[in-house]
Protein backbone atom coordinates (compact mmCIF):
# COMPACT_ATOMS: atom_id res chain seq x y z
CA UNK A 1 0.00 0.00 0.00
CA UNK A 2 2.88 2.22 1.11
CA UNK A 3 4.08 1.45 -2.50
CA UNK A 4 1.35 2.43 -4.27
CA UNK A 5 1.07 5.57 -2.32
CA UNK A 6 4.79 6.56 -2.92
CA UNK A 7 4.45 6.19 -6.86
CA UNK A 8 0.86 7.18 -7.29
CA UNK A 9 1.92 10.66 -7.84
CA UNK A 10 4.34 9.86 -10.54
CA UNK A 11 1.38 8.07 -12.07
CA UNK A 12 -1.41 10.95 -11.60
CA UNK A 13 1.33 13.44 -13.01
CA UNK A 14 1.72 11.07 -16.52
CA UNK A 15 -2.18 11.14 -15.94
CA UNK A 16 -2.70 15.02 -16.02
CA UNK A 17 -0.58 15.06 -19.06
CA UNK A 18 -2.84 12.34 -20.88
CA UNK A 19 -5.81 14.49 -20.25
CA UNK A 20 -4.61 17.10 -21.42
CA UNK A 21 -3.70 15.54 -24.55
CA UNK A 22 -7.00 13.91 -25.02
CA UNK A 23 -9.01 17.27 -23.87
CA UNK A 24 -7.06 19.40 -26.71
CA UNK A 25 -7.52 17.05 -29.27
CA UNK A 26 -11.26 16.91 -28.96
CA UNK A 27 -12.05 20.36 -28.48
CA UNK A 28 -9.25 20.72 -31.72
CA UNK A 29 -10.50 17.95 -34.09
CA UNK A 30 -14.44 17.12 -33.40
CA UNK A 31 -15.45 20.90 -34.86
CA UNK A 32 -12.94 20.36 -37.05
CA UNK A 33 -14.34 17.27 -37.78
CA UNK A 34 -17.55 18.93 -38.53
CA UNK A 35 -15.91 21.41 -41.26
CA UNK A 36 -14.03 18.49 -42.95
CA UNK A 37 -17.13 16.76 -43.16
CA UNK A 38 -19.26 19.07 -44.71
CA UNK A 39 -16.42 19.65 -47.24
CA UNK A 40 -16.45 16.03 -47.81
CA UNK A 41 -20.12 15.70 -48.47
CA UNK A 42 -20.03 19.47 -50.75
CA UNK A 43 -20.36 19.68 -54.55
CA UNK A 44 -16.91 21.27 -55.26
CA UNK A 45 -14.90 18.37 -56.81
CA UNK A 46 -11.26 19.89 -56.23
CA UNK A 47 -12.47 20.77 -52.14
CA UNK A 48 -13.51 17.32 -51.63
CA UNK A 49 -10.76 15.32 -53.83
CA UNK A 50 -7.97 17.27 -51.45
CA UNK A 51 -10.22 16.32 -48.32
CA UNK A 52 -10.29 12.89 -49.41
CA UNK A 53 -6.95 12.39 -50.08
CA UNK A 54 -6.07 14.13 -46.20
CA UNK A 55 -8.72 11.28 -44.93
CA UNK A 56 -6.68 8.73 -46.84
CA UNK A 57 -3.35 9.72 -45.65
CA UNK A 58 -4.35 10.07 -41.92
CA UNK A 59 -6.40 6.88 -41.61
CA UNK A 60 -3.84 5.05 -44.48
CA UNK A 61 -0.71 5.27 -42.16
CA UNK A 62 -0.24 4.28 -38.52
CA UNK A 63 -0.58 7.48 -35.81
CA UNK A 64 2.82 6.24 -34.35
CA UNK A 65 4.17 7.22 -37.67
CA UNK A 66 2.28 10.76 -37.79
CA UNK A 67 3.95 11.74 -34.34
CA UNK A 68 7.46 10.28 -35.42
CA UNK A 69 6.76 12.47 -38.71
CA UNK A 70 5.79 15.57 -36.98
CA UNK A 71 8.27 15.59 -34.32
CA UNK A 72 11.40 14.35 -35.71
CA UNK A 73 10.67 14.58 -39.61
CA UNK A 74 9.67 17.98 -40.29
CA UNK A 75 12.63 19.94 -38.49
CA UNK A 76 14.50 18.15 -40.97
CA UNK A 77 12.80 19.83 -43.96
CA UNK A 78 12.86 24.00 -44.63
CA UNK A 79 15.41 24.15 -42.04
CA UNK A 80 14.04 23.52 -39.15
CA UNK A 81 11.54 25.60 -40.05
CA UNK A 82 8.97 23.50 -38.73
CA UNK A 83 10.50 22.56 -35.20
CA UNK A 84 7.39 22.08 -32.83
CA UNK A 85 7.91 21.27 -29.13
CA UNK A 86 7.29 17.44 -28.30
CA UNK A 87 3.93 18.72 -26.70
CA UNK A 88 3.02 20.84 -29.63
CA UNK A 89 3.74 18.08 -31.88
CA UNK A 90 1.78 15.28 -30.16
CA UNK A 91 -0.92 18.03 -30.00
CA UNK A 92 -0.72 18.57 -33.46
CA UNK A 93 -0.29 15.15 -35.22
CA UNK A 94 -3.18 13.90 -33.04
CA UNK A 95 -5.67 16.67 -33.88
CA UNK A 96 -4.62 15.85 -37.69
CA UNK A 97 -5.01 12.59 -37.03
CA UNK A 98 -9.02 12.49 -35.12
CA UNK A 99 -9.92 15.11 -37.54
CA UNK A 100 -10.43 12.22 -40.25
CA UNK A 101 -11.70 9.96 -38.17
CA UNK A 102 -14.70 12.40 -37.37
CA UNK A 103 -15.01 14.06 -40.58
CA UNK A 104 -15.59 10.51 -42.06
CA UNK A 105 -18.35 9.73 -39.22
CA UNK A 106 -19.88 13.42 -40.08
CA UNK A 107 -19.91 12.54 -43.80
CA UNK A 108 -21.75 9.52 -42.67
CA UNK A 109 -24.17 11.47 -40.32
CA UNK A 110 -24.42 14.55 -42.92
CA UNK A 111 -25.11 12.03 -45.74
CA UNK A 112 -28.30 10.63 -43.42
CA UNK A 113 -29.63 13.72 -43.15
CA UNK A 114 -33.01 13.70 -45.79
CA UNK A 115 -32.27 16.48 -48.52
CA UNK A 116 -35.97 17.93 -47.52
CA UNK A 117 -34.68 19.01 -44.17
CA UNK A 118 -32.54 21.26 -46.56
CA UNK A 119 -34.91 22.21 -48.88
CA UNK A 120 -37.37 23.00 -46.02
CA UNK A 121 -34.68 25.34 -44.75
CA UNK A 122 -34.06 26.82 -48.25
CA UNK A 123 -37.76 27.96 -48.95
CA UNK A 124 -37.89 29.40 -45.49
CA UNK A 125 -35.31 31.25 -46.29
CA UNK A 126 -32.55 30.06 -43.96
CA UNK A 127 -28.63 30.67 -45.27
CA UNK A 128 -26.33 27.63 -45.71
CA UNK A 129 -24.99 28.55 -42.35
CA UNK A 130 -28.41 28.85 -40.72
CA UNK A 131 -29.43 25.67 -42.06
CA UNK A 132 -26.22 23.37 -41.12
CA UNK A 133 -26.42 25.05 -37.35
CA UNK A 134 -29.93 24.88 -36.56
CA UNK A 135 -31.30 22.44 -38.57
CA UNK A 136 -28.83 19.97 -39.54
CA UNK A 137 -25.94 19.45 -37.11
CA UNK A 138 -28.20 19.07 -34.10
CA UNK A 139 -29.88 16.03 -35.79
CA UNK A 140 -26.52 15.08 -36.74
CA UNK A 141 -24.46 14.89 -33.71
CA UNK A 142 -27.41 12.57 -32.58
CA UNK A 143 -26.75 10.11 -35.21
CA UNK A 144 -22.56 10.35 -34.86
CA UNK A 145 -22.85 10.44 -31.16
CA UNK A 146 -22.19 6.48 -30.26
CA UNK A 147 -19.50 5.92 -32.91
CA UNK A 148 -17.77 9.54 -31.69
CA UNK A 149 -17.76 8.04 -28.37
CA UNK A 150 -16.08 5.02 -29.93
CA UNK A 151 -13.46 7.29 -31.24
CA UNK A 152 -13.06 9.58 -27.74
CA UNK A 153 -12.69 6.07 -25.84
CA UNK A 154 -9.79 5.33 -28.46
CA UNK A 155 -8.04 8.38 -28.28
CA UNK A 156 -7.69 7.78 -24.56
CA UNK A 157 -5.80 4.57 -24.95
CA UNK A 158 -3.90 6.04 -28.04
CA UNK A 159 -2.67 9.11 -26.38
CA UNK A 160 -0.08 6.27 -24.57
CA UNK A 161 1.82 6.89 -27.82
CA UNK A 162 3.39 9.72 -26.80
CA UNK A 163 5.87 8.25 -25.27
CA UNK A 164 7.50 7.37 -28.77
CA UNK A 165 8.64 11.37 -28.80
CA UNK A 166 9.76 11.74 -25.39
CA UNK A 167 6.61 12.70 -23.58
CA UNK A 168 6.21 11.27 -19.71
CA UNK A 169 1.92 10.28 -19.96
CA UNK A 170 0.39 7.80 -17.51
CA UNK A 171 2.04 4.43 -19.16
CA UNK A 172 5.45 5.78 -19.75
CA UNK A 173 5.08 6.66 -16.05
CA UNK A 174 3.84 3.56 -15.19
CA UNK A 175 6.70 1.57 -17.42
CA UNK A 176 9.66 4.17 -15.66
CA UNK A 177 8.24 2.76 -11.94
CA UNK A 178 7.87 -0.71 -13.12
CA UNK A 179 11.19 -1.52 -14.68
CA UNK A 180 13.35 0.78 -11.68
CA UNK A 181 11.26 -1.42 -9.02
CA UNK A 182 11.20 -4.86 -11.27
CA UNK A 183 6.93 -4.90 -10.19
CA UNK A 184 4.15 -5.40 -11.98
CA UNK A 185 2.20 -2.99 -9.54
CA UNK A 186 2.15 0.22 -11.41
CA UNK A 187 1.30 -1.32 -14.30
CA UNK A 188 -1.72 -2.84 -13.08
CA UNK A 189 -2.22 0.48 -11.61
CA UNK A 190 -2.06 2.13 -15.07
CA UNK A 191 -4.43 -0.20 -16.23
CA UNK A 192 -6.49 0.79 -13.38
CA UNK A 193 -6.40 4.78 -14.02
CA UNK A 194 -6.72 4.17 -17.84
CA UNK A 195 -10.50 1.88 -16.97
CA UNK A 196 -11.58 5.14 -14.53
CA UNK A 197 -11.04 7.19 -17.38
CA UNK A 198 -12.74 5.39 -20.38
CA UNK A 199 -15.64 4.75 -17.18
CA UNK A 200 -16.11 8.15 -16.70
CA UNK A 201 -15.92 9.03 -20.26
CA UNK A 202 -18.51 6.29 -21.08
CA UNK A 203 -21.22 7.56 -18.27
CA UNK A 204 -20.49 11.27 -19.98
CA UNK A 205 -21.47 9.73 -23.30
CA UNK A 206 -24.44 7.58 -22.17
CA UNK A 207 -25.84 10.81 -20.18
CA UNK A 208 -25.18 12.98 -23.48
CA UNK A 209 -27.03 10.28 -25.45
CA UNK A 210 -29.91 10.78 -23.37
CA UNK A 211 -29.76 14.45 -23.74
CA UNK A 212 -30.58 13.44 -27.35
CA UNK A 213 -33.57 11.11 -26.71
CA UNK A 214 -35.95 13.79 -26.31
CA UNK A 215 -37.24 13.84 -30.04
CA UNK A 216 -36.89 10.88 -32.47
CA UNK B 1 -50.24 38.19 -56.05
CA UNK B 2 -50.53 37.13 -59.58
CA UNK B 3 -47.91 34.01 -60.98
CA UNK B 4 -47.39 33.62 -64.67
CA UNK B 5 -45.72 30.94 -66.29
CA UNK B 6 -44.75 31.57 -70.41
CA UNK B 7 -43.13 28.41 -71.77
CA UNK B 8 -41.60 26.98 -69.15
CA UNK B 9 -39.20 23.79 -69.66
CA UNK B 10 -36.94 21.51 -67.50
CA UNK B 11 -35.08 18.38 -68.03
CA UNK B 12 -32.94 16.24 -66.07
CA UNK B 13 -29.95 14.73 -67.88
CA UNK B 14 -31.22 15.37 -71.28
CA UNK B 15 -34.67 13.50 -69.76
CA UNK B 16 -37.79 16.37 -70.89
CA UNK B 17 -39.43 16.45 -68.20
CA UNK B 18 -41.46 20.23 -68.57
CA UNK B 19 -41.84 20.91 -72.06
CA UNK B 20 -42.92 24.72 -72.44
CA UNK B 21 -45.77 24.46 -69.68
CA UNK B 22 -47.81 27.90 -69.86
CA UNK B 23 -49.82 28.70 -67.02
CA UNK B 24 -51.58 31.85 -64.89
CA UNK B 25 -52.52 32.16 -61.16
CA UNK B 26 -54.54 35.56 -60.39
CA UNK B 27 -54.29 37.17 -56.90
CA UNK B 28 -56.20 34.96 -54.37
CA UNK B 29 -57.04 31.97 -56.85
CA UNK B 30 -56.43 28.26 -55.84
CA UNK B 31 -54.93 26.85 -59.11
CA UNK B 32 -54.28 22.96 -59.18
CA UNK B 33 -51.73 21.30 -60.83
CA UNK B 34 -53.38 17.15 -61.87
CA UNK B 35 -51.37 14.72 -63.57
CA UNK B 36 -50.40 10.88 -63.06
CA UNK B 37 -47.62 10.22 -61.43
CA UNK B 38 -44.50 10.71 -63.23
CA UNK B 39 -46.15 13.83 -65.63
CA UNK B 40 -43.84 16.51 -63.29
CA UNK B 41 -46.38 17.84 -61.52
CA UNK B 42 -43.95 18.11 -58.35
CA UNK B 43 -40.88 19.01 -61.08
CA UNK B 44 -43.17 21.92 -61.99
CA UNK B 45 -43.94 23.34 -58.12
CA UNK B 46 -40.16 22.94 -57.29
CA UNK B 47 -39.27 25.16 -60.11
CA UNK B 48 -41.99 27.65 -58.95
CA UNK B 49 -40.95 27.48 -55.49
CA UNK B 50 -37.01 27.81 -56.51
CA UNK B 51 -36.05 24.63 -55.77
CA UNK B 52 -34.93 23.91 -59.37
CA UNK B 53 -33.49 25.93 -61.92
CA UNK B 54 -35.64 26.13 -65.10
CA UNK B 55 -34.21 25.60 -67.93
CA UNK B 56 -36.42 27.57 -70.70
CA UNK B 57 -39.14 29.87 -70.17
CA UNK B 58 -40.03 32.79 -68.06
CA UNK B 59 -41.71 33.14 -64.24
CA UNK B 60 -43.81 36.29 -63.99
CA UNK B 61 -45.02 37.78 -60.70
CA UNK B 62 -47.23 40.65 -60.90
CA UNK B 63 -46.00 40.99 -64.32
CA UNK B 64 -42.74 41.54 -63.67
CA UNK B 65 -39.60 38.85 -64.48
CA UNK B 66 -38.91 36.96 -61.08
CA UNK B 67 -36.52 33.95 -60.80
CA UNK B 68 -37.93 32.34 -57.58
CA UNK B 69 -33.93 30.06 -58.05
CA UNK B 70 -32.36 32.86 -57.20
CA UNK B 71 -34.41 35.40 -55.58
CA UNK B 72 -33.40 36.12 -52.09
CA UNK B 73 -36.11 38.87 -50.95
CA UNK B 74 -37.90 38.36 -48.38
CA UNK B 75 -40.41 40.26 -49.36
CA UNK B 76 -41.77 37.67 -51.72
CA UNK B 77 -41.66 34.61 -50.38
CA UNK B 78 -43.18 31.34 -51.74
CA UNK B 79 -44.26 29.06 -49.01
CA UNK B 80 -43.96 24.97 -49.75
CA UNK B 81 -45.85 22.33 -47.81
CA UNK B 82 -43.64 19.31 -48.59
CA UNK B 83 -45.55 15.97 -49.15
CA UNK B 84 -43.24 14.46 -46.36
CA UNK B 85 -43.63 17.77 -44.37
CA UNK B 86 -40.04 17.61 -43.71
CA UNK B 87 -40.78 19.06 -40.08
CA UNK B 88 -37.83 19.96 -38.22
CA UNK B 89 -37.64 16.83 -36.02
CA UNK B 90 -35.16 18.08 -33.21
CA UNK B 91 -37.39 21.25 -32.56
CA UNK B 92 -40.81 21.84 -30.46
CA UNK B 93 -44.15 22.79 -32.85
CA UNK B 94 -43.59 25.92 -31.63
CA UNK B 95 -39.77 26.71 -32.19
CA UNK B 96 -40.04 24.52 -35.83
CA UNK B 97 -42.34 27.35 -36.70
CA UNK B 98 -40.19 30.74 -34.86
CA UNK B 99 -37.16 29.49 -36.67
CA UNK B 100 -36.91 31.01 -40.10
CA UNK B 101 -39.37 34.54 -39.13
CA UNK B 102 -36.46 35.06 -35.50
CA UNK B 103 -33.39 33.81 -38.13
CA UNK B 104 -34.58 35.15 -41.43
CA UNK B 105 -36.87 37.93 -41.05
CA UNK B 106 -34.86 39.14 -37.19
CA UNK B 107 -38.25 39.38 -35.28
CA UNK B 108 -37.88 39.35 -31.70
CA UNK B 109 -38.78 35.79 -30.10
CA UNK B 110 -42.07 37.32 -28.00
CA UNK B 111 -43.30 38.69 -31.64
CA UNK B 112 -42.20 35.51 -33.16
CA UNK B 113 -43.89 33.26 -30.75
CA UNK B 114 -47.09 35.16 -30.55
CA UNK B 115 -47.63 35.27 -34.09
CA UNK B 116 -46.91 31.21 -33.80
CA UNK B 117 -49.26 30.94 -31.48
CA UNK B 118 -52.43 33.11 -33.29
CA UNK B 119 -51.35 30.78 -36.50
CA UNK B 120 -51.64 27.71 -34.19
CA UNK B 121 -54.73 28.74 -32.79
CA UNK B 122 -56.23 29.54 -36.26
CA UNK B 123 -55.82 25.46 -37.43
CA UNK B 124 -56.59 24.16 -33.88
CA UNK B 125 -53.16 23.46 -32.69
CA UNK B 126 -52.88 25.70 -30.13
CA UNK B 127 -52.22 22.69 -27.15
CA UNK B 128 -49.53 21.28 -29.25
CA UNK B 129 -47.18 24.40 -29.39
CA UNK B 130 -44.94 21.94 -26.70
CA UNK B 131 -45.02 18.88 -28.44
CA UNK B 132 -42.44 17.10 -30.80
CA UNK B 133 -43.39 16.36 -34.51
CA UNK B 134 -42.85 12.54 -33.61
CA UNK B 135 -45.67 13.17 -31.16
CA UNK B 136 -47.84 14.44 -33.70
CA UNK B 137 -49.99 12.69 -36.24
CA UNK B 138 -49.85 13.27 -39.87
CA UNK B 139 -52.54 15.02 -40.54
CA UNK B 140 -51.44 17.33 -37.63
CA UNK B 141 -47.82 17.70 -38.98
CA UNK B 142 -49.27 19.10 -41.81
CA UNK B 143 -51.16 21.71 -40.14
CA UNK B 144 -48.03 22.55 -38.50
CA UNK B 145 -46.08 22.80 -41.72
CA UNK B 146 -48.62 25.20 -43.35
CA UNK B 147 -48.54 27.20 -40.07
CA UNK B 148 -44.45 27.35 -40.58
CA UNK B 149 -45.06 28.35 -44.20
CA UNK B 150 -47.16 30.94 -43.07
CA UNK B 151 -44.79 32.31 -40.88
CA UNK B 152 -42.84 33.69 -43.89
CA UNK B 153 -45.72 35.60 -44.64
CA UNK B 154 -45.66 34.18 -48.16
CA UNK B 155 -47.11 35.33 -51.94
CA UNK B 156 -47.86 32.50 -52.94
CA UNK B 157 -48.25 28.98 -50.77
CA UNK B 158 -47.23 26.04 -52.79
CA UNK B 159 -48.67 22.07 -51.31
CA UNK B 160 -47.09 18.92 -52.63
CA UNK B 161 -49.55 16.33 -52.44
CA UNK B 162 -51.49 16.96 -49.84
CA UNK B 163 -53.77 14.58 -49.14
CA UNK B 164 -51.70 11.40 -50.39
CA UNK B 165 -50.69 10.85 -46.59
CA UNK B 166 -53.86 11.44 -44.95
CA UNK B 167 -56.44 9.60 -44.13
CA UNK B 168 -59.86 10.22 -46.52
CA UNK B 169 -61.55 12.06 -43.18
CA UNK B 170 -58.85 14.61 -43.15
CA UNK B 171 -59.47 15.37 -46.91
CA UNK B 172 -62.21 18.08 -45.55
CA UNK B 173 -60.04 19.24 -42.86
CA UNK B 174 -57.32 20.49 -45.75
CA UNK B 175 -59.88 21.51 -48.28
CA UNK B 176 -61.65 23.54 -45.61
CA UNK B 177 -57.78 24.94 -44.79
CA UNK B 178 -57.18 25.76 -48.02
CA UNK B 179 -60.51 27.60 -48.81
CA UNK B 180 -60.53 28.91 -45.90
CA UNK B 181 -56.23 30.79 -46.41
CA UNK B 182 -57.83 31.48 -50.12
CA UNK B 183 -60.37 33.86 -48.07
CA UNK B 184 -57.93 35.90 -46.69
CA UNK B 185 -56.86 36.43 -50.58
CA UNK B 186 -53.91 33.75 -50.07
CA UNK B 187 -52.65 32.69 -53.58
CA UNK B 188 -52.28 28.86 -53.40
CA UNK B 189 -50.76 26.17 -55.84
CA UNK B 190 -51.79 22.46 -54.96
CA UNK B 191 -50.37 19.58 -56.60
CA UNK B 192 -52.41 16.56 -56.48
CA UNK B 193 -53.24 13.37 -58.37
CA UNK B 194 -56.72 13.35 -56.78
CA UNK B 195 -58.87 14.97 -59.33
CA UNK B 196 -61.98 14.54 -57.30
CA UNK B 197 -59.70 16.89 -54.63
CA UNK B 198 -58.60 19.23 -57.25
CA UNK B 199 -62.53 19.75 -58.53
CA UNK B 200 -63.60 20.82 -54.98
CA UNK B 201 -60.92 23.69 -54.81
CA UNK B 202 -59.58 24.75 -57.59
CA UNK B 203 -60.63 28.09 -59.26
CA UNK B 204 -58.35 26.52 -62.25
CA UNK B 205 -56.93 23.54 -62.93
CA UNK B 206 -53.81 23.02 -65.04
CA UNK B 207 -53.50 19.18 -66.38
CA UNK B 208 -50.15 17.55 -66.81
CA UNK B 209 -49.24 14.60 -69.13
CA UNK B 210 -46.22 12.52 -69.36
CA UNK B 211 -44.16 13.88 -72.32
CA UNK B 212 -43.17 10.77 -74.58
CA UNK B 213 -39.37 10.49 -76.16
Amino acid sequence: MSYILAILPSLLEGAQLTLKIFLWTIVGSIPLGLIVGLGLTSRFVPLKAILKFYVWLMRGTPLLLQLIFVFYGLPLIGHGAFTLERYDAALFAFILNYTAYFAEIFRGGLQSIDRGQYESAKVLRLSYWQTIRKVITPQVLKIVLPSIGNEVINLVKDSSLVYVIGLGDLLRAGNVATSRDVTLVPLILVGVIYLLLTAVLTFILRKLEQHYSYWK
Amino acid sequence: MMLELKNISKQYNKRVILDKINMTVEDGEIMCIVGSSGAGKTTLLRCISGLEKIDGGQILVDEKEFDPYSNQSNDSVIGVVFQEYQLFPHLKVLDNITLAPMMVLKKKEVAAKKEALELLEGLSLADKADLYPYQLSGGQKQRVAIARAMAMKPQILCYDEPTSALDPGLRDTVKNIILGLKKSEMTQIVVTHDMEFAQQIADRILKVEPIRS
